[in-house]
């Protein structure tokens, strides 16, 4: 005679392992879950498949030709990467730029945080279940795609801003075409928010779930959209008063908790929604003031050698929060040693610690909704 | 505060030899910052977050680089104080050849992946950390890649590390300065009159 | 009237009749052959892609996807996992830590199968040429049908490069090389 004797009866721990292939991680992230059932104990995060080293190449490249690896840092929203690596560098060697070329790059960054955040809405929704929010959005990142690439030549990885400016002023009759394109995309929210936002399935779906409270938001070093969502009314734009943010009238949406808690997956979502009205405010304003400036003054005066020494740090507020770049001379043509910190990075730490008690489907939520792209966390 | 202040206080609670060197950024180095002894770098980090005045309750970034020259690796952490905005970056100099520090993890918890990414690309060992693994290579990579002095490996897994130049794939022979020259004469005519519009331009 | 000239199935002008009141219109061909068509034009026009992105290039292939490109409209519809797809798009920057599972994956994956090298990483590294992490090339692990160049492709191109892939598979000659159809045994082997 024989029995079967279980340890512990209760006890079905099991391990998962999620990605690095599946489609509802947002490029290559891959999780080793514990999980009772369905209940999570304990999700650990494992990066690094797409690790390019893009810190490594830029000690080998010229401060001006790692403009393009740049890109590279976050293909999503690729213009905060340059403006990032361009501020650095112009504060490095004490460039000016010229307003035109300020505001040039505050809108073509504002157009990339629209169509960065479509597709962190979009895909948000079609990893929660509702496929049809997707395609709309994906339309109105092509009609950004497409006067991005009038602007600059490329779609995707767009290589626009250059140090101590931009490389190409607004061509003719492009400004009308942003402004048919925002007159047509405000009444499209409203209608996404009809859609997705506030559909009773969606809502119920994501109130209270992976609530991030404000204190652990700050101390696990989130930042953007995802510590706003969490109640902290801080955005770079506003605070560091860089280029010419502070000329133009905007507001921050901070994360209210309206149909949840503060800090919960729906309220990251909305904000994202909100953060969009707001940069078509921004653009607005920014395409009536920028004739203020005589036109192709797009280039600062650069030095006539870049062996910049010492060291600077800069940050600016990208789709995904606080970006920085740290760069090191050390008075050759190529800088010593180039660090980005990205938002996406520090929004993936929380995960480990958030993960505990949560389903397994609320962990593919939270991913979502922390809008982390792959190559920001690994670069 | 102040970088300056910053720094005042911090020499005045743990004394010139924990905090020193201050570099207030006039110079090529843009933002102002302090040199901290590794070992106390822990309650550093302790007092800036905890002291009213000083507050700094966000950890930017974490860095390490590599100065051979110097023997030496330099982790430097930006701090941040949302409430009272105000910056200072300290840094810590280690020994290249064992280069050891102690975590930040329990004062700040950003600091747990950002110190793992530095242990993983540098070799830096955060003394305490609680989870002290590769966060970017694999588990079986060997070396730190941010080191100036890493070479690659040929192969990983079998995988060559080098792609062979298709020019010398398919030997496809380059001319050289001389062969070109000849071919150029035997062009002819247009070659010819560029050079001379070249000469009466001399 | 000619009774001959009411005989819709008559032989063209030029052409002499090959049986007793032929028609005309009869089709000879092989069987296997016809078969191999359809099969072909069933498969050329249901290949089902992997959903799987690796970097850059995969925004661009969700944007294949999306509205306007509309990769659908050639029968190519995602499928989240290997083992029920025929296409393989290899869409970014592969890297060593990588490598290992694209190819498992690919393993995963039923014969007949295709793959698509989408953009400059994945061909040759690229940009990446001196990344220490990052394979020079997917050709180095697995075999590529179809190169899509740039840096990320536009979706056209790679709307192409399906449509190589298409090309490929009408002219294979699938029933033979899968199961020995039309070719002779071979007797001789076993005396």
């Amino acid at each position: 005679m024989s029995e079967v004797v279980f340890a512990n009866e209760m006890d079905e721990e099991m391990t998962l392992n999620m990605g690095p292939h599946h489609p509802s991680t947002h490029g290559v992230l891959r999780f080793i879950i514990q999980s009772d059932g369905e209940i999570i104990r304990k999700a650990t995060p494992d990066v690094g498949y797409l690790h390019r080293s893009i810190e490594k190449i830029g000690e080998r490249c010229t401060y001006q030709g790692y403009m393009p690896y740049t890109d590279r840092v976050d293909y999503v929203a690729a213009m905060f990467a340059n403006e990032c690596w361009a501020s650095a560098c112009e504060k490095l060697m004490d460039i000016e730029v010229p307003k035109r070329a300020q505001y040039l790059r505050v809108i073509s960054c504002e157009l990339n945080r629209i169509s960065s955040h479509m597709v962190a809405l979009g895909a948000m929704a079609m990893d929660i279940g509702a496929i049809t929010p997707f395609p709309w959005a994906l339309r109105e990142r092509e009609y950004i795609n497409d006067l991005i690439e009038e602007l600059c030549g490329a779609r995707l990885t767009f290589n626009y801003h250059r140090i101590g400016g931009v490389s190409f002023d607004m061509p003719k009759g492009w400004r009308d075409k942003v402004f048919a394109f925002l007159e047509t995309f405000d009444p499209a929210m409203e209608e996404f928010d009809r859609l997705i936002t506030n559909n009773t399935i969606y809502v119920k779906r994501l109130a209270d779930v992976a609530v991030i409270s404000a204190e652990e938001a700050k101390d696990w070093g989130l930042v953007g959209p995802n510590l706003r969502a969490s109640g902290v009314a801080w955005d770079l734009r506003k605070e560091d008063e860089y280029s010419v943010y502070p000329e133009l009238d905007f507001d921050i949406p901070v994360g209210q908790g309206l149909v949840g808690t503060v800090g919960d997956c729906w309220d990251r979502f909305w904000l994202r929604c909100q953060e969009c009205r707001e940069s078509s405010k921004i653009l607005r304003q920014a395409l009536d003031k920028i004739d203020e400036h005589p036109e192709d003054d797009i280039m600062g005066k650069l030095p006539r050698k870049m062996k910049p020494t010492g060291e600077a740090y800069v940050r600016v507020e990208s789709a995904r929060g606080d970006m920085g770049c740290y760069v090191i001379g050390r008075g050759g043509q190529e800088p010593y040693r180039v660090r980005f910190r990205t938002g996406s990075f520090t929004a993936m730490g929380i995960v480990e610690p958030k993960s505990p008690g949560l389903f397994v489907a609320d962990l593919v939520a939270l991913i979502a909704s922390l809008d982390v792209v792959a190559p920001e966390i690994d670069r | 505060m102040t970088p300056a202040d910053i720094f005042n206080k911090l020499q005045g609670e743990f004394g010139d030899e924990v905090v020193f060197n201050f570099n207030d950024g006039s110079e090529g180095d843009k933002d102002p910052w302090c040199q901290v002894e590794p070992f106390r770098i822990e309650d550093v980090g302790t007092l800036l977050k905890s002291d009213p005045a000083l507050h700094c309750d966000y950890l930017e970034c974490v860095t390490g680089t590599d100065f051979p020259d110097d023997d030496q690796i330099q982790v430097v952490y930006h701090v941040y104080s949302y409430a009272k905005k105000h910056r200072i970056v300290l840094k810590a100099f280690l020994d290249r050849e064992d280069p050891v520090i102690p975590t930040l993890t329990d004062v700040w918890s950003a600091a747990n992946w950002q110190e793992r990414e530095c242990f993983d690309l540098l070799g830096v060992l955060f003394d305490g950390h609680p989870d002290l693994r590769r966060l970017l290579l694999p588990e079986d990579w060997e070396g730190h890649p941010m080191r100036k002095d890493y070479e690659e490996a040929d192969d990983y897994h079998g995988i060559p590390t080098i792609r062979p130049n298709p020019i010398e794939l398919f030997s496809i022979s380059l001319p050289d300065k001389d062969g070109a020259a000849e071919e150029g004469e035997a062009e002819g005519v247009a070659d010819a009159e560029t050079a001379t519009a070249v000469e009466e331009e001399v | 009237m000619d009774p001959s000239k009411l005989n819709m199935m008559a032989p063209a002008p030029g052409y002499d009749a090959k049986y007793l009141d032929d028609g005309g219109s009869v089709i000879t061909t092989r069987v296997d052959d016809a078969i191999n068509w359809l099969i072909n034009w069933g498969r050329a026009n249901s290949i089902w892609y992997m959903l799987f992105g690796l970097a850059c290039c995969a925004i661009e292939l969700m944007q294949t996807g999306g509205p306007r490109g509309d990769l659908e409209r050639f029968g190519a519809a995602p499928r989240p996992s290997p083992r029920s797809s025929d296409l393989f798009i290899i869409a970014g920057t592969l890297t060593y830590k990588m490598a290992l599972r694209v190819k498992r994956l690919y393993d995963q994956m039923s014969e007949p199968r295709y793959v698509i090298s989408m953009g400059s990483c994945s061909n040759c590294g690229g940009l990446f040429q001196y990344a220490y992490s990052v394979c020079k090339g997917v050709d180095q692990i697995i075999p590529v049908d179809v190169y899509v160049p740039g840096c990320p492709p536009r979706p056209e191109a790679l709307l192409e490069g399906l449509l190589k892939i298409q090309d490929q598979i009408r002219n294979e000659r699938y029933l033979q090389h899968r199961y020995g159809v039309g070719t002779t045994p071979n007797v001789g082997a076993a005396e």
